[in-house]
């Protein structure tokens, strides 16, 4: 690395991972620290507020985006595992104080340094090529929404796991196409919600993967869960951050 | 407008065990989406296209009014009758005493949203006026007596052994003919209708303001014969299907072929000016246009204007995943789908609409192909919080998740409860939940929040 400074890094850990998914915030530590980076963890984080954006409560979702300003403010970069995540803190808080002019101007700033991982790796930390797998199997990669609509990330994740897995990796079909979750989506309307989810599972079957990677675990927990539903208990659901420090540490967990 | 309050949840619920109706509709959504992408494709310029069309709309509908007087001054002078209507029911009531005055008995139709909005054939049927489709997918669901389920491509929801099935049932047509015998056995029904009736409807793509004309596109011919074989022509529109002036049509065109199926220019286009001159061997004796308001006025003021610039061209509804899961007649709405969704609730009423909001899982593909880049998502987002204060529980979670130490809690209390298979205080979202799914599984050991201490201590 020939860096003239080192980087630091405050990690947003997200909801998921903070309730359900230790090992995506473990993984998503090591890998940005592999790389040298210096990572702290602001213990007062909560929650970025999507939940209460996307089902009308932007009262809420404004107190919400206030004290991620607070907690975050002062870091020199923002890391989360999830892109829906970060769409919100990027593109969903600024609408939220129109004719707030001051406060704009800081939310714009707190939005030019929140990434999702793998997305700072490639832009900010500009890492071009991942070491192999240890132990590749068959995997594939959910492109989620947020990933694809919400920051505009095409093709990266995808890069990084062909380097990984070489010929395991296998995309998958209509990858372009929502997974049925959709948050309040996904309980007040399931059984469409759940006609979405099948199809995209159908896909996965297709594949013939025993590994599906993303950058969203909100997708992934309701794909992994509908899949126990379906007897597919055999699919592993990760975050790219999990495959990432296995190829990085030449370890499977 | 609807005997039974809409319900999307139940409409829905039945509609994604439809299996036919599912296939159909993908099998032609799929099409429209690959001719569409493959027509961008090709035109390099198509996102300049798009900037004009959202630069232009915004200019007409900051002044909807203006361009109406525009337009309906300019129509009047050459030769057409203009008619405002306020809502749907003035709408009826004038197309009803247009036909009575001319003692007009039957009607052909061209394909027409507008005309679905304001429930037209009822109220002409209710009248004693013989209305025929002309547009074959029209023409179909007449026959089904089914309401469109595409704004496109009405018939979007039937496949083609149903529609043979359909016709030998109706128009004792042989069993199971082909895609072409089918059209071929419409025509012939059509051709009769055409040459007797005594007035034409249609809708209208554009309507241009400093010409006073209406522009039609169509891909069948039938547009052609409705606007020129029955002595009257009456033409149902939008005042929001307004563009300033002829100039912008070409552009409005493109955009338009280009996201409703794939093509350059549609297969025809009529442009209608005044009805027949002194002189001229065809065209109606009568041209009478209705500028609909039906709520556009009241829209374009509020915070949710730019969908008035809706061309509807349908692409939102053939990239909407979940469009293509439930099909069209789940929303139980003229206009179903994202652009639906949005508008149905803006003209009837949030408390109708309460669901559609909320039909949408906010992927952002319908934003993504919109021609005129209407913010739908953004819209639906938005609508959400029209439709009523958040719930109780939603208020709590926020009190919550807004006190790191509560939330800290809350996120143990939740890891643990799933480990155990349940959900405590969210076991109504949980019901919900596991209706296609298996309680959300915790990976195991420790919360990252314990390992993130102990290593701290450990540095």
């Amino acid at each position: 690395m020939n860096m003239p400074t080192t980087r630091r890094v405050s990690l947003f850990l997200t909801c998921s991972a903070d309730a359900l998914y230790p090992g995506v915030g473990r993984a998503s530590v090591r890998v940005l620290e592999s790389y040298g980076v210096d990572v702290d963890f602001p213990e007062e984080q909560t929650c970025c507020g999507q939940p209460w954006l996307n089902t009308g409560d932007t009262k809420s979702a404004r107190t919400m985006a206030l004290h991620f300003l607070k907690v975050f403010e002062r870091s020199e970069a923002i890391v989360a595992p999830s892109s829906s995540c970060v769409d919100t803190v990027r593109n969903r808080y600024l609408p939220l104080f129109k004719g707030e002019p001051k406060l704009q101007d800081r939310f714009r700033e707190l939005a030019s340094k929140t990434y999702e991982i793998c997305e700072y790796m490639h832009r900010i930390l500009d890492i071009p090529e991942l070491p192999p797998h240890p132990e590749p199997t068959r995997a594939t990669y959910h492109s989620s929404c947020r990933t694809l609509r919400g920051i505009g990330l095409r093709g990266v994740a995808e890069n990084y796991l062909k380097q990984m897995l070489g010929d395991h990796f296998v995309p998958l079909p209509d990858a372009d196409f929502c997974c049925g979750f959709g948050g309040s989506f996904s309980v007040k309307f399931p059984e469409v919600s759940g006609k979405m989810m099948e199809d995209k599972l159908g896909n996965i079957v297709l594949t013939g993967a025993s590994t599906v990677a993303a950058l969203d675990m909100s997708c992934l927990t309701h794909l992994s869960a509908g899949a126990r539903r379906q007897n597919l208990g055999r699919l592993r659901f990760v975050h790219l951050a999990e495959l990432m420090v296995e190829a990085l540490e030449g370890k499977t967990r | 407008m609807n005997p039974i309050a809409p319900n999307f949840r139940k409409a829905s619920r039945d509609a994604v065990r439809n299996s036919q109706v599912i296939a159909a509709v993908r099998k032609t959504a799929n099409l429209l989406s690959e001719m569409m992408a493959l027509a961008v494709a090709n035109t390099p310029d198509f996102e300049a296209l798009r900037d004009y069309g959202r630069a232009r709309k915004l200019e007409i509908s900051g002044d909807l009014e203006k361009y109406a007087q525009s337009f309906a001054a300019n129509a009047q002078a050459a030769g057409a009758v203009v008619h405002r209507a306020r809502d749907a029911a003035e709408a009826a009531r004038l197309a009803i005493k247009i036909a009575a005055d001319n003692g007009a008995k039957t009607a052909v139709k061209g394909k027409s949203m507008t005309a679905e909005e304001v429930e037209l054939n009822e109220a002409l049927e209710a009248a004693g006026i013989t209305v025929t489709e002309t547009d074959l997918g029209e023409f179909i669901i007449q026959l089904a007596k089914e309401k469109p389920s595409h704004i496109m491509a009405p018939a979007i929801h039937r496949s083609r052994a149903q529609v043979a099935e359909l016709f030998t049932d109706k128009l004792g047509t042989p069993p199971d003919l082909g895609v072409e015998a089918l059209v071929a056995a419409a025509r012939k029904d059509l051709r009769e209708k055409f040459l007797t009736a005594d007035m034409g409807i249609t809708g209208g793509n554009f309507a241009i303001a400093d010409t006073g004309s209406i522009v039609l596109v169509s891909n069948e011919g039938n547009i052609r014969m409705t606007t020129t074989l029955p002595r009257i022509h009456l033409a149902v529109v939008g005042i929001d299907k307004i563009i300033p002036e002829m100039a912008d049509m070409p552009k409005f065109l493109a955009l338009l072929a280009r996201s409703a199926c794939g093509q350059t220019i549609s297969s025809y286009m009529s442009i209608v000016t005044g009805p027949r001159r002194t002189g001229e061997e065809e065209g109606p004796e009568q041209l009478h246009i209705i500028l609909l308001d039906n709520g556009r006025s009241r829209i374009a003021k509020g915070p949710y204007r730019e969908i008035l610039h809706c061309l509807h061209c349908g692409a939102c509804l053939s990239h909407c995943p979940v469009y293509r899961t439930v099909g069209g007649h789940a929303y139980q709405a003229t206009y179903p789908g994202p652009m639906g969704s949005v508008i149905s609730p803006l003209i009837s009423g949030l408390e109708i609409y309460a669901d559609l909001p909320n039909a949408c899982t906010l992927c952002g593909r319908c934003a993504e192909v919109c021609p005129v880049c209407v913010p739908l998502p953004d819209y639906l987002r938005e609508l959400r919080s029209d439709v009523k204060k958040p719930p109780f529980m939603m208020k709590l979670a926020a009190f919550g998740a807004n006190t790191p130490s509560l939330y800290r809690l809350g996120m143990i209390v939740m890891r643990r409860m799933l480990k155990k298979g349940g959900m405590g205080l969210m076991a109504p979202a949980l019901k919900e939940w596991t209706v296609c799914r298996e309680p959300p599984k915790p990976q195991e050991g420790e919360s990252f929040r314990d390992w993130w201490r102990t290593r701290s201590h450990c540095k």
